[in-house]
C-alpha cells in the first residue's frame, strides 16, 4: 500500500493534524506503531528560507496548545508568556511548532487513540514509546512540513530530554537548541517518585488493567499520582512562603482528616483538576518514556565521532537553584561532556526557590535569557 | 571582579596584540563579554567564555557568546588537554584562592596562557605601607583588607620566581605605568618592579622541559647515567 502523508486542519481541537498513512514507525523496543497521526500548533510564518523554525518540545503532561487556549482547560497556553506576537520567543520572527508527542493524550496517537485494527481504544496494547520515538515522529512532522533545518528546539523537563535526543539522532537538523532543567538521565530518585504514581493509578479499581470506561476513569489513582509529582516540582521553600501552616477556611483544626491545612487543599485541586485533562495511560507511558532515558553513555560518544554533524549548534544548558527533580549539578553534567567535545556551549543558572516549575513561571532573567539568546543567535544565522 | 569598570581595558588591547588571527581562545573571567566580542570581531578568533556572576553571564549569552557561568578553580577540568590556543585571565589571578593551581590548570588546557594583574611592588603602594603603616588603598586596588577580592596579593618579581620554580616559560612581559605608558618588563631591572602598576604575562609550559621518549634506555649525561 502506498504511503500518503496528509496534513490537514483537525476537526476535534483547533490546531493541525499530520496524518502517516501506511507508515510503519519502529519504535526503540523493536514493535512498531502503523497509520499514526501528530497533533500540533504552529504560530507565526515560515519565511522564505525557511530558516525562522522553533520546535518546541512539551514535558510531561502539556499538550501542543504553548500559546494559545487549551480548547480542554480552557485556561492559557502552558507557555503563554513566552510565545507570541513580540513575546520571548516573537512569532512575528519566528515560526514556532510545537506537537503533542506520540503516545500522548491531546489527539497524537497514544494509549486514548482508537486502534484502528479492532475500533477499541489502543489502551494497554499502545507499545510501550521512548524520548527517542518521540522525537523520531517530530522529525517525521518537520520533514513533512518541508523544515530541513530547525533554527532551535527548546524544551525543558521532559522536553529537555527532546532536546538532547535531537543533538544526538539528527544534529545536522538544528542551528541551536536550548536545554532547560533537564539531565543525561532519569535519576533513581525520580523513577522512584514516577513509579509511586504509577502504583496509586494502577491501584484503583476503576483502572481495570487499562480498559476503563469514559464514565469510570482511575480518576483517584491519578489525582493522587499528579499530587505527587506536584510536590516534586516546587521546593519546600516555595511551599512554606506559599502556604506555611496556614489552615484552610477554618480557624482551628478538626482532629479529623479533612483538608486542614492550605497545602492539602491546594494539592487535592491539583489532582482534581488534572484528571480532568489527562489520561491515566497516557501517563503511565509517559512516566516510562522519561524512566528509560540515559544518554550518559551514546552522548559523549556522538560528540566525539560525529563531531563534523554536531560541531555548528550552539547549546544552551539553563538550570534552576531550587529546582530538585533535575538539579543543577545534573544539567552540569551535560555541560562537562559537551566542553570535553569542544563544543559551543553555554550555561547559567537561574538563582529562584520556585523549584524545577520555574520554567514555567515569570522569572524574568530566565526569560530574558532565552529571548536574548534566540535574537542575537538569529542574528548570527541570518548573516553567515 | 567588576569586568565594567572602564580601568581594567587598557589591558584589553595589549591582550588583543598578542593573539594571532584565527585561534581558540578561552576568556576566563570573561564579564560580559567585551573582549570576547573584540577577539572575535577582530582577531577572527573562535573565544569561549567562563564567568562566575550570572547576571554577566546572562548579557554575555545575549549578545550571542559562547559563555559558561562557572568557576575558574573548580571548573577547568572539564575542558581537554591543549583544547586552546590561548587561555586569557585578566585582572582576576590575585582573587583565586589558589592561584598557582588555575594557572597550571590553564596551561594544561591552552597552549599559551595570557594574564594580567596588577603589581602590588609599585612605588607608591610600597610608599604608603612604609608611610601609613596600613594596607594601601589605591585606584587598581581600591578594597579595605576586610572586604577585597583580592586575596593574594603579589609584585612582578614574585610572579616571576613562581614561574622559574614552576618550569613556567615567560614569552613576554609588559608593563603598563600609572600614567599608561607601555613597555617591556626587563626580568633583571628592578625598576619595571617600582613603576608598573599593571602587569600583562604571555606564558608557555617551559620550552627546556625534555622530550619524553617511552624507552627505557639508560642515557649518559655527564658523568651521570639518567633515565629517560
Amino acid at each position: 500500500m502506498e504511503k500518503k502523508i496528509e496534513l490537514k486542519k483537525d476537526i476535534i481541537y483547533p490546531c493541525d493534524v499530520v496524518k502517516f498513512v501506511n507508515f510503519k514507525l519502529k519504535l526503540e523496543s523493536g514493535n512498531s506503531i502503523n497509520n499514526f497521526q501528530i497533533k500540533y500548533k504552529t504560530y507565526g510564518k515560515l519565511n522564505s528560507e525557511k530558516s525562522n523554525a522553533i520546535l518546541i518540545c512539551h514535558a510531561l503532561t502539556a499538550d501542543q496548545f504553548v500559546g494559545d487556549p487549551n480548547p480542554v482547560t480552557k485556561k492559557p497556553g502552558w507557555w503563554n508568556h513566552m510565545v507570541g506576537p513580540y513575546k520571548p520567543i516573537d512569532t512575528e520572527k519566528y515560526f514556532v511548532i510545537c506537537s503533542n508527542v506520540i503516545g500522548g493524550c491531546m489527539g497524537s496517537t497514544g494509549p486514548k487513540e482508537i486502534n484502528e485494527e479492532n475500533n477499541l481504544p489502543y489502551a494497554l496494547n499502545f507499545p510501550t514509546v521512548t524520548i527517542k520515538d518521540m522525537v523520531a515522529a517530530q522529525k517525521m512532522l518537520v520533514d513533512a512540513l518541508g523544515i530541513k533545518k530547525l533554527f532551535s528546539v527548546i524544551g525543558a523537563s521532559m522536553g529537555a530530554m527532546q532536546v538532547l535526543q535531537w543533538v544526538i539522532d539528527y544534529p545536522k537538523s538544528v542551528n541551536s537548541v536550548i536545554h532547560i532543567a533537564g539531565a543525561l538521565k532519569h535519576s533513581t530518585q525520580n523513577i522512584a517518585f514516577h513509579e509511586v504514581g504509577r502504583q496509586a493509578i494502577m491501584s484503583d479499581p476503576n483502572w481495570n488493567k487499562g480498559n476503563y470506561l469514559e464514565d469510570q476513569k482511575p480518576e483517584r489513582g491519578l489525582a493522587v499520582a499528579r499530587m505527587i509529582a506536584h510536590i516534586t516540582y516546587l521546593s519546600e521553600k516555595a511551599l512554606y512562603r506559599k502556604f506555611g501552616r496556614k489552615l484552610q477556611s477554618r480557624d482551628i483544626i478538626s482532629f479529623g482528616f479533612d483538608a486542614d491545612f492550605q497545602v492539602e487543599s491546594y494539592l487535592r485541586y491539583q489532582g482534581k483538576t488534572f484528571v480532568d485533562r489527562f489520561d491515566a495511560n497516557s501517563y503511565l507511558y509517559m512516566t516510562r518514556a522519561m524512566d528509560y532515558f540515559d544518554v550518559t553513555n551514546i552522548l559523549p560518544k556522538v560528540m566525539k565521532f560525529n563531531s563534523e554533524d554536531n560541531n555548528h549548534i550552539h547549546y544552551f544548558i539553563i538550570s534552576f537553584t531550587s529546582d530538585w527533580l533535575f538539579p543543577t549539578n545534573e544539567n552540569k553534567e551535560i555541560i562537562k561532556i559537551l566542553n570535553k567535545a569542544g563544543k559551543k556551549v553555554s550555561f547559567t543558572e537561574i538563582v529562584t526557590d520556585k523549584g524545577h516549575d520555574s520554567f514555567l513561571l515569570d522569572e524574568p532573567e530566565f526569560i530574558d535569557v532565552v529571548a536574548g539568546f534566540l535574537e542575537s543567535n538569529f542574528k548570527i544565522i541570518k548573516g553567515s | 571582579m567588576d569586568k565594567s569598570a572602564k580601568s581594567v581595558r587598557k589591558d584589553w588591547l595589549l591582550i588583543q596584540k598578542l593573539i594571532e588571527k584565527n585561534r581558540k581562545v578561552l576568556d576566563i573571567g570573561c564579564g560580559e563579554g567585551e573582549l570576547i566580542e573584540n577577539l572575535n570581531k577582530n582577531k577572527q578568533s573562535d573565544t569561549k567564555g567562563l564567568e562566575i556572576n550570572g547576571e554577566y553571564v546572562r548579557k554575555a549569552i545575549s549578545k550571542g557568546l559562547v559563555v559558561i557561568q562557572g568557576d575558574a578553580e573548580k571548573d577547568l577540568y572539564q575542558y581537554d588537554d591543549e583544547s586552546f590556543d590561548y587561555v586569557i585571565l585578566s585582572q582576576t589571578l590575585q582573587a583565586m584562592y589558589s592561584p598557582k593551581s588555575v594557572l597550571l590548570e590553564m596551561l594544561r588546557i591552552g597552549g599559551k596562557v595570557i594574564v594580567s594583574f596588577p603589581n602590588f611592588g609599585h612605588w607608591k603602594i610600597r610608599l604608603k605601607l612604609l608611610a601609613t603603616g596600613r594596607m594601601p588603598i589605591t585606584e587598581k586596588l581600591p578594597y579595605s583588607w576586610y572586604e577585597t577580592p583580592n586575596i593574594h596579593f603579589f609584585t612582578i618579581k614574585d610572579f616571576q620566581e613562581m614561574c622559574m620554580d614552576s618550569n613556567i616559560f615567560i614569552e613576554k612581559s609588559i608593563g603598563i605605568s600609572e600614567s599608561g605608558r607601555q613597555f617591556e618588563i626587563n626580568e633583571k631591572s628592578l625598576l619595571s618592579n617600582l613603576i608598573v602598576n599593571e602587569a600583562i604575562f604571555l606564558l608557555s609550559k617551559s620550552g627546556i622541559e625534555p622530550i619524553k621518549i617511552k624507552s627505557k634506555t639508560l642515557v649518559s649525561s655527564g658523568s651521570q647515567a639518567i633515565q629517560v
